[in-house]
């Protein structure tokens, strides 16, 4: 058992992962693991799934506090959908535990666009959520990203509801994005500034390529035989 | 080993004796013997298919076959085959008789002992693929009657309690896995399927047969395990890894996992549920699609086989299912007209109902997601301490609650739809008041539309699942009809494939 132990430790993680999921002895690992991605803000998705797996398999070896950081990890992952993921995989009582049920809230608020009440309920609840660095930052570029789906042009009010930054912050916060992600500002009918976000194929209909008939690579390598 | 209880559970025929062995079962067990041993897989078929199912109509419909240690002296004792026999031997007793508790715990072991040999490397036959193809899906089944059976802790007597306690490795979760897993990689059919690619391999020609006097067995159970695994899976309720086990095989054609029905199908179905779970509503619909076209057209050449029940069951889940898809995401374009009939037959009112988004809705989601779903299992051990209850429904009742949650969330959605259907564009003001709300939530909801209808695929990128879409300049909301997407490029690639195919045919034809 010794000599598998100091083997292990030569894989990393990822390694572990993929080529042994299904072992209990992994626990502690990726439970460290865990940790190493909120404090050098990495993210894997499948590590923390290997993980909850294993505590649906013994749920005495549960820790709530990884799972907590688990799922603020996934939160900071969307639009992805890896919050729900991982609570496919945790329990009903579980779920019902105060930190979890204040997590859920949050993401229900983030999934249906309230930005508004989902920062003022982070507010309420700083201790959870600044132990994980990158947070705030990382809920920014979600915010960002769904505007970018829907706005050509989006007003400024609006804006700094969904990333929380009001007066100075969000000047600067518009003038770093202007300079590194091609978003403009203009004025609207003498009212305040309008935001305007780079094109794209959601937001710019006409951009869509019609991705669904580009025919894959693999695929034309069939007729090859045949055209010769 | 294998003794049948006579005063079991399982309403026991006291006339029968486990080690008489009629004479048409010592014919079959020798002739099946000695076709393995030639490798006639043909015969092989004929007898595993016809005579067995034959056989069982008529002298074992409420009895289980002699035990194997009673064929064992026709077949030269041979250990691998009476493997192969007990391993169907509990088959039949699952889908004829009901397993007493022991003799769950003895099919586990008859597993653990059969693949162990096939892991080994030391199995030497050419088995039909449908043989194969049901043993890890019996595999995947009782490891999922059992989690069921061993969470019903309320009426269990003394001794099922203490058999659960001595047997606790039986049918544990990381046995099951480990196994598939292994099966998988020591078959080493990952690295076949991607040499394949570059034109390397035979394996999907030859259907997974070896036809260099070797073996198929390790493969193609190797392979079947992949399935089986997103079936395990998406049981525990982890979609993204079932999804990710089942990448090496291609669904977009045709495959060695279409050419036994039921690999097929649960191939499908799994799939489209872990989708319709992971939000990619597109994605499930269209394999849904296509899966529920092949049935409809093909059912009736499998109406004689043993699966037929099967067959019908999955097909009425899918439609449910597809039922579901299509409320959340309406898409006129991605379903065949027959599967449309169909659907409409059996589901129309449902539907209609669902599109409502009120409660009445939740009522009828809720309805047709548990009529769909899979058997979800708790895969950790028992607490075999008072009280003793029934937790059999929680996986099923977590995944039920997730799943309408979500679809809570996607009932803002439904006003907006029919707005977006009838104006090309409109303000947000007046949009906010025929929908009743105020310009803040109103933007919300468009929002929350635009998030909804996008899911992210595995490498991250958003694709859009819309039929109708949408951006707003300012305080304009522009509407924008999705183009129909009409895949010329696979039709022209399939098309010349097809008449390459016909046109070496006629090539052959020689006239006198």
């Amino acid at each position: 058992m010794a000599k598998e132990a100091q083997q292990q430790v030569s894989y990393t993680v990822e390694e572990l992962v993929a080529v042994n999921p299904y072992n209990p002895d992994i626990l502690a690992d990726l439970e460290n693991y865990v940790n190493e991605q909120v404090s050098s803000q990495k993210y894997s998705l499948d590590a923390n799934l290997c993980l909850l797996r294993l505590y649906q398999c013994e749920p005495e070896r549960m820790s709530p506090p990884i799972v907590a950081r688990i799922l603020i990890k996934a939160l900071m992952a969307m639009p992805a959908q890896d919050f729900s993921l991982c609570l496919f995989l945790i329990p009903e009582q579980v779920q019902s535990e105060e930190q979890f049920k204040t997590l859920i809230v949050l993401s229900h608020y983030l999934e249906t666009a309230r930005f508004r009440l989902f920062w003022d309920e982070v507010a309420k609840n700083r201790s959870l959520l600044e132990s994980v660095p990158g947070f705030q930052q990382a809920i920014e570029a979600y915010a960002v990203h769904v505007l970018s789906l829907t706005y050509q042009k989006v007003p400024r009010a609006v804006l700094a509801e969904a990333i929380n930054k009001e007066g100075l912050a969000l000047d600067q916060f518009l003038e770093y994005h202007v300079a590194n992600s091609g978003w403009a500002i203009e004025k609207s009918q003498g009212r305040s500034q309008l935001i305007v976000l780079p094109p794209n194929e959601f937001n710019h209909p006409e951009l869509k390529k019609n991705a669904s008939d580009s025919v894959s690579y693999e695929h034309v390598t069939r007729i090859f035989p045949v055209l010769s | 080993m294998a003794a049948y209880d006579a005063d079991s559970s399982a309403g026991g025929d006291l006339a029968y004796d486990p080690n008489f062995v009629p004479d048409s079962v010592k014919t079959f067990v020798v002739h099946l013997y000695r076709q393995i041993r030639d490798k006639n897989v043909y015969e092989i078929h004929q007898m595993y298919e016809g005579s067995f199912n034959r056989l069982t109509d008529r002298m074992f419909r409420e009895s289980p076959w002699p035990t194997a240690e009673a064929v064992a002296p026709y077949v030269d004792g041979d250990h691998v085959f009476c493997l192969l026999y007990r391993e169907m031997w509990f088959r039949h007793v699952y889908a004829r008789l009901t397993p007493t508790p022991k003799q769950r715990v003895e099919s586990w072991d008859n597993y653990c002992s059969l693949f162990g040999v096939v892991l080994h490397g030391v199995v030497n036959m050419q088995l039909p693929n449908q043989w194969l193809w049901d043993m890890v899906d019996e595999f995947v089944y009782q490891f999922q009657s059992y989690c069921q059976y061993r969470a019903k802790l309320k009426n269990k007597t003394e001794e099922e309690l203490q058999l659960l306690r001595n047997f606790d490795q039986a049918w544990n979760v990381y046995g099951v896995l480990n196994y598939l897993q292994a099966l998988v990689e020591k078959s080493n059919i990952i690295q076949i399927l991607e040499r394949e690619k570059e034109g390397l391999e035979q394996f999907t020609v030859d259907n997974g047969y070896d036809y260099q006097g070797g073996s198929n067995v390790l493969k193609m159970l190797g392979y079947y395990s992949m399935i089986g695994l997103l079936r395990v899976h998406c049981l525990l309720g982890d979609y993204r890894t079932g999804l990710k086990c089942m990448a090496p095989i291609d669904l977009s054609q045709q495959g060695v996992y279409t050419n036994v029905i039921g690999s097929h199908i649960s191939t499908i179905y799994h799939y489209g549920f872990a989708n319709l779970m992971l939000r990619r509503y597109g994605d499930a619909i269209r394999e849904f699609n296509k899966m529920l076209l092949y049935i409809l057209k093909y059912k009736q050449y499998h109406q004689k086989s043993p699966q037929y029940d099967q067959i019908l069951k999955k097909n009425e889940q899918m439609y449910a299912l597809l039922a579901v898809c299509l409320s959340l995401c309406p898409q006129q374009k991605l379903v065949d007209e027959n599967v449309s009939t169909q659907l409409k037959e059996k589901y129309n009112d449902k539907m209609t109902k669902m599109q409502r988004y009120d409660d009445e809705a939740s009522t009828v989601y809720d309805e047709l997601f548990s009529y769909g779903c899979p058997k979800f299992i708790t895969p950790s051990a028992p607490v075999l301490d008072e009280p003793l209850t029934n937790y059999n429904q929680e996986a099923y009742r977590l995944q039920l609650k997730m799943f309408l949650f979500e679809v809570k969330q996607q009932q803002l959605l439904a006003g907006i739809r029919s707005f977006l259907k009838i104006y090309s564009t409109i303000t947000v003001t007046k949009l906010a008041q025929f929908m009743d709300v105020d310009e803040a939530t109103l933007r919300t909801i468009l929002m929350t539309y635009k998030h909804k209808m996008h899911s992210t695929d595995n490498d991250g990128k958003i694709v859009s699942n819309a039929d109708i879409d949408f951006y707003v300049d300012d305080d304009t909301v522009h509407v924008v009809e999705a183009k129909p997407t009409k895949r010329f490029g696979d039709y022209f690639l399939r098309q010349i494939l097809k008449f390459e195919e016909m046109i070496s045919e006629l090539e052959k034809v020689q006239l006198d």
